[in-house]
């Protein structure tokens, strides 16, 4: 017999999430409740002897001071409704499965395969609410129909029936996993067909490749030897599939290209080729022996030197798709699925920092929210909570990121999440930064059990969002099981037990085993070998779950004993599923029998090669100039408000960004701790000086006039903020994340080719301005579909680049923050301010485009990073802040309600090019600038590093907070208070999340 | 002759996360530590005769998922030791008797909570009188805190520090109380430590006291003042650029949290 235990506040007890609730019911949908009570329910499917169940009673699932549990017997009815939320069958249980282990320890009766705890949440809300309330408060807030299913009752029906009543949502299939084989002399029709039934996502073309492979006489012949007949099984075909997914061979940024500018045609080979590891090949070559590169777009995550000891790893990912389904799981499973990739590079990496940056539609968005998509607010929350648990949970600190907004994230958010890895240069005498499988090796599977979760994200995230998206492209990360396993794995790499790691991301073992199996040539994989979470996967899912928290390692024969032991002590499932081989094939099995016997060099060779037409057009948004503002300080005021510029202090503060205990500088600084940081730094090695400097660039708000222009904005952006704060030119990497909206032109995509041109524009300014900064790409990303279609509804996101600097510096003396530090303090701009308001956030208060997007004048742009380099040297630099959304003027005032001053400055002596308005050089975005403060008496040195470069002396700090803002004709155009700035920059989050 | 350094014990392990930096402050402040996973004591409980200092560091236990530290508490409190028919908080408790120091931090002190080693008053472990739980903000949060020590406290580990400024960073940190003897203990020298504001006068008010514990309590310790638990992180203010504003003040370079760990050493090295 099952059992069921309610948990409940005692009576007169604070019911935290309760009232948080109660809360969010009132900002989100105006409803007002009087009370809202929670109650967690453990329903656990196992017959338990009565003391165990008196021990969970009493001490297990409560705690008693302030909580209630019931066995057996429903909580009372503390409202007027109750509504139930329970996971759908095969949703990962992070907390039923730590119940579950604290039930065997305490019972020492282990769990049978089909005996589980269930965890679900109950609430009772009291209050005059309808039926249709109900409803609205379960659907838009308590419960996710893809994954979770919810009941509600009445009153008066809860206590008839006497509670809610169990419910076992155990994964029950009964039918025999079976091996499907694909005749195909069926014709294309046909096999289109069962691609689109099967989310392949594989092309006519790449169709007919794999036919002709198949009915290869020495083929036919090999498979029949294996035991298999002339039609390829699902198992191949997955597998082909996966790997020959967008995803995973980023068949558009290898694709050729005809591209057509201005009436000019040329033929690109490769985007990814030409610009991007073109630049990357470039740079080191100029570098050197000053090259700090050690592996650059082939392993897991991009290598670089960080001191004598020890390498860094990083890597930034999105994860789009699934957070647009299900917001808190996809981020969780982004933060926790990138942190692998780190984790998995050269012979495997130590975490030490997450990133992240979020694109939303807006937070007060108003309209219509199409099927299958949740409203902005919800989405941002969500995706908050899940990098939350995925985060502070694994350990590891936040320090950088941004939330970024635009109405056309409405479609998809992009959810980038990134991780910095260190490594010991050498282990046991050998590098640590590259990795081999051998012959002979054991392939063993490390960390959590299959299930049906993520089948298809490889290729499902190769298409675009639509109503028949599949769920099970959706997955629940679990923070715990892998920090488990990477407290083992480290240990185990330290003991030297393994002789290469990878992880199993997209495409689960296909990916991995494949890609391992490149080193040796062949491999041999048991998949009825793999431990599972319920019975009844078929042997392709087995191959392509994409469940998370694991990690796939080549073990040599004598250790496999040792490594097995030492991950049994650490409680991490191992498992041996084959051996890596040189025998040419990537053979497959189950249950003895061969389901898959595919060429190595077909599997990751034979993909032909797209072609593809691009066509780049100018685009002028025709519309009359923006009136001079008559009240300055209202229009400052407004900005501030602005999603865009405003404090995001809500979500930064939850998220720990200084555990490991090497945080220098934190994402809030100043004197409240309130300030906005340009950049994150940390101190890796606790024993060592030597500091990373973490930052980035995102300006999507720029593509709708020129993609060339975004990308060199997002990479001055991520090179500004890094100097700014102290970072350097001479050891800086930066890592490119493309979130693009389909560029392949179709009959559904007229767009197409003005798509994809916009991509070669992007990625020549990438080449353009790495090589000029001399900061070379190590790792980066694409997603290509990022588009909502459901019948006659579109969205896309704006083409979206981001750009992540990391750079090495000697030690922490040269560390910049960006609040004012005193009184007296000059305040100078460094850089040339140009009339270019186009995509800024001041043309966007008055719903323009303006026309004229910010260049960036990459050689003068570089003197003034040299210049800032050499004068944080030397100490003198009190304060920097980057210019960059809010122009000036936004610059200034968090400078100065940062460090808590006030300002007295003049627009007179603002460097500036063709600017005869004082709106204008207040809020034009141009790029390459900076606000600093110096003590007086610094001056002449000051002047001395800067002669040559544009600056201007504008005035100084001042004592109290009055902030004083004259005009280019001297006249007084702003006069208000630091304190009226600072409670407007925070507005919008504590006005619509209660912060 | 040189005195050879104390050896300390810091747990990691099962979802345990601030071990590295726990180590080094372990480190700095004199001790030799070790590094030993969880799973690997339980089943060798023996083990922290090797040791004098124990700290329980932050993270999430076993994911927090049935409440801070909770299902690492229940298995402390039940799983028999084998054959011994003791339990792991039977060695604890042996372990403070024979004059050894434990300190537990953030859910390393929600695990001395709820395994009742805390705050053990009269003597009498194994029974959970206090808790640590939601924050009234509901919200998980970093951020940094003053903290008054109660000089009338008998703890061992804050003699002669008066306040201090550490980091919180935790979802269940709200301080709550049952009955009358233990809210009397706690009024005298069992309170540690209490949120504060700047100028050290006791805070009742969000943010200072960050999450609404009751008397602003911040750390309680035993009867014995040897067992110390306290939700801020000492371990994370051990070097001046830790301290959020490092880069406005004329900071000395130990940070304040080191405090806490040189008087471990210290009264390891004048008692044991």
């Amino acid at each position: 017999m099952a059992h069921r235990i309610e948990v409940a506040c005692k009576d007169g007890v604070r019911d935290v999430p309760g009232k948080k609730l109660k809360k969010r019911i009132k900002t989100d949908f105006g409803i007002d409740v009087e009370a809202v009570h929670v109650v967690d329910v453990y329903t656990i499917d196992k017959e338990l002897k009565k003391e165990i169940l008196d021990v969970l009673q009493n001490d297990t699932f409560p705690d008693p001071l302030i909580q209630k549990a019931f066995v057996d017997r429903p909580a009372p009815m503390k409202g007027d409704w109750a509504i139930e939320v329970s996971f759908k069958p095969g949703v990962t249980d992070n907390v039923g499965r730590t119940a579950k282990e604290v039930i065997e320890s305490l019972s020492l009766q282990p769990f049978r395969e089909d005996e589980a705890v269930y965890t679900s949440r109950m609430y009772f809300l009291k209050g005059g609410l309808t039926e249709q309330n109900i409803i609205t408060i379960a659907e838009g807030m308590l419960a996710n129909t893809l994954i979770q299913r919810y009941i509600y009752k009445r009153k008066e029906e809860y206590e008839q029936d006497g509670g809610m009543g169990m419910y076992i949502p155990k994964v029950e299939i009964s039918e025999e996993p079976v091996v499907e084989t694909f005749p195909l002399n069926t014709g294309l029709e046909e096999m289109m067909k069962i691609n689109r039934e099967r989310t392949w996502a594989l092309s006519p073309e790449e169709l007919m490749v794999i036919q002709k492979y198949f009915l290869r006489k020495d083929v036919i012949k090999r498979r029949e030897k294996a035991g298999l007949g002339p039609s390829p099984t699902d198992v191949e075909m997955e597998a082909i599939a996966q790997t020959w997914s967008e995803h995973c061979k980023h068949k558009i940024f290898n694709a050729i290209i005809e591209y057509e500018e201005d009436g000019k045609k040329e033929r690109i080979d490769s985007l990814f080729k030409t610009y991007i590891v073109g630049s990357t090949e470039r740079i080191r070559k100029n570098k050197g022996k000053k090259d700090f590169c050690l592996s650059v777009f082939k392993d897991n995550a991009g290598i670089i030197r960080f001191n004598k000891g020890y390498n860094l790893a990083f890597k930034v990912e999105t994860h789009n798709t699934p957070s647009a389904l299900d917001p808190y799981g996809g981020a969780l499973t982004g933060i926790v699925g990138v942190n692998r990739d780190p984790f998995g590079t050269g012979k495997g990496a130590k975490l030490i920092f997450n990133t992240d940056v979020f694109c939303f539609a807006y937070p007060d968005y108003k309209g219509g929210v199409p099927p299958r998509l949740f409203h902005p607010k919800r989405v941002l929350e969500g995706v908050r909570e899940g990098v939350e648990h995925g985060g502070n949970k694994s350990g590891i600190p936040t320090i950088n990121g941004s939330l970024v907004f635009d109405e056309g994230y409405l479609g998809k958010p992009l959810v980038y999440c990134g991780t910095c890895g260190i490594m010991p240069r050498k282990i046991h005498g050998k590098p640590t930064h590259t990795k081999q499988a051998k012959v002979g090796d054991a392939i063993i599977m490390v960390g959590g059990r299959i299930g049906k979760d993520g089948i298809h994200g490889a290729t499902f995230s190769s298409e675009e969002l639509s109503e028949v998206s599949p769920t099970s492209a959706v997955q629940i990360g679990d923070p715990i099981t892998q920090k488990r396993m990477t407290d083992f794995l480290l240990l185990a790499r330290d003991r030297n037990l393994y002789n290469s790691i990878t992880d199993n991301g997209a495409g689960g073992l296909s990916s991995s085993v494949g890609e391992m199996a490149q080193d040796t040539g062949g491999s041999i994989l048991h998949l009825d070998r793999a431990p599972l979470k319920y019975q009844g996967l078929s042997p392709w899912e087995i191959l392509l779950s994409e469940a998370q928290e694991r990690m796939t390692v080549a073990v040599s024969k004598d250790k496999v004993s040792q490594f097995l032991e030492l991950s049994e002590k650490m409680q991490v499932l191992s498992t041996v599923l084959g051996e890596f081989t040189d025998s040419g094939m990537f053979h497959i099995l189950y249950k003895g029998k061969t389901v898959a016997y595919l060429d190595m060099d077909f599997l990751h060779k034979g993909l032909p090669g797209m072609r593809l037409k691009a066509k780049w057009e100018r685009h002028i948004h025709d519309e009359k100039p923006v009136e001079e503002p008559e009240n300055y300080t209202e229009t400052l005021l407004s900005l501030l408000k602005r999603w865009n510029v405003c404090s995001k202090e809500y979500v930064v503060r939850q998220y720990d960004h200084e555990v490991q205990g090497g945080s220098v500088v934190k994402p809030l600084t100043g004197k409240l701790n309130n300030g906005p940081s340009d950049a994150g730094v940390i101190r890796p090695c606790l024993e060592n000086p030597e500091a990373v400097v973490v930052s980035h660039g995102i300006c999507p708000k720029y593509s709708r006039f020129d993609t060339y222009h975004m990308v060199a904005c997002a990479i001055d952006e991520a090179i500004r903020n890094n100097i700014a704060t102290g970072g350097t030119l001479k050891r800086m990497a930066l890592l490119d994340n493309f979130c693009w909206s389909d560029p392949v032109f179709s009959e559904k995509n007229p767009e197409g080719y003005y798509k994809l041109a916009q991509l070669v524009r992007a990625n020549r300014a990438l080449f353009d301005f790495t090589t000029l900064f001399g900061t070379p790409c190590i790792s980066g990303k694409d997603s290509m579909k990022n588009d909502y279609i459901f019948n006659e509804i579109k969205i896309s996101i704006p083409q979206t680049v981001l750009i992540s600097a990391i750079s090495v510096i000697k030690n922490t003396d040269r560390i910049v923050t960006m609040d004012f530090k005193e009184h007296s303090n000059f305040i100078i701009v460094i850089g040339t301010t140009y009339p270019e308001l186009g995509g800024s956030e001041y043309m966007s208060l008055y719903g323009r485009h303006g026309n004229i997007p910010p260049k960036v004048r990459g050689r003068v742009a570089k003197d003034i990073y040299r210049c800032m380099e050499k004068a944080v040297t030397t100490g003198i630099i009190r304060s920097c802040h980057d210019i960059s959304d809010g122009g000036l003027g936004c610059c200034l005032a968090e400078s100065a309600f940062g460090g808590g001053y006030g300002i007295d400055i003049s627009l007179s002596s603002v460097p500036k090019l063709s600017i005869f308005r004082d709106d204008i050089l207040l809020f034009s975005e141009s790029q390459s600038r900076f606000i600093v403060s110096i003590r007086k008496k610094d001056l002449p040195q000051f002047t001395s590093i800067f002669h040559a470069i544009p600056y201007g002396i504008i005035g100084t700090t001042r004592k109290d907070g009055r902030f004083i803002i004259k005009g280019m004709n001297n006249n007084v155009i702003i006069d208000t208070e630091i304190g009226l700035l600072l409670d407007a920059w925070q507005a919008p989050f504590k006005e619509h999340f209660n912060a | 002759m040189k005195k050879r350094r104390p050896k300390s014990l810091v747990l990691f392990g099962n979802g345990i996360n601030c071990e590295y930096e726990t180590a080094h402050a372990h480190r700095v402040a004199g001790f030799d530590p070790e590094l030993l996973h969880i799973n690997l004591l339980l089943k060798k409980p023996e083990k922290i005769n090797e040791y004098t200092f124990i700290t329980l560091p932050g993270g999430f236990l076993d994911g927090d998922d049935l409440g801070a530290a909770k299902a690492q508490a229940i298995k402390w409190k039940y799983y028999i030791i084998s054959d011994s028919g003791r339990t792991f908080i039977d060695e604890l408790v042996d372990f403070v008797a024979r004059g050894n120091i434990i300190l537990g931090v953030c859910n390393g002190f929600q695990l001395l909570v709820k395994t009742g080693l805390l705050p053990g008053i009269g003597g009498i472990y194994g029974k959970q009188s206090v808790t640590l739980t939601f924050n009234d903000s509901g919200k998980f949060e970093d951020r940094w805190v003053y903290l008054k020590v109660n000089k009338f406290s008998h703890c061992i580990f804050t003699q002669n520090i008066d306040t201090i400024y550490l980091p919180v960073r935790h979802g269940e940190g709200k301080f709550m109380m049952n009955g009358l003897e233990t809210a009397t203990a706690l009024k005298q020298g069992y309170t540690v430590m209490q949120y504060a504001y700047e100028s050290g006068d006791i805070a009742s008010e969000y943010p200072y006291n960050p999450n609404g514990s009751v008397e602003s309590i911040a750390g309680i310790c035993d009867v014995t003042g040897r067992i110390f638990g306290l939700m801020p992180h000492p371990e994370a203010f051990v070097h001046h650029t830790q301290h959020p504003q490092w880069t406005r003040k004329k900071l000395p370079r130990e940070g304040d949290g080191l405090k806490i760990f040189k008087n471990a050493f210290r009264y390891v090295r004048e008692n044991l």
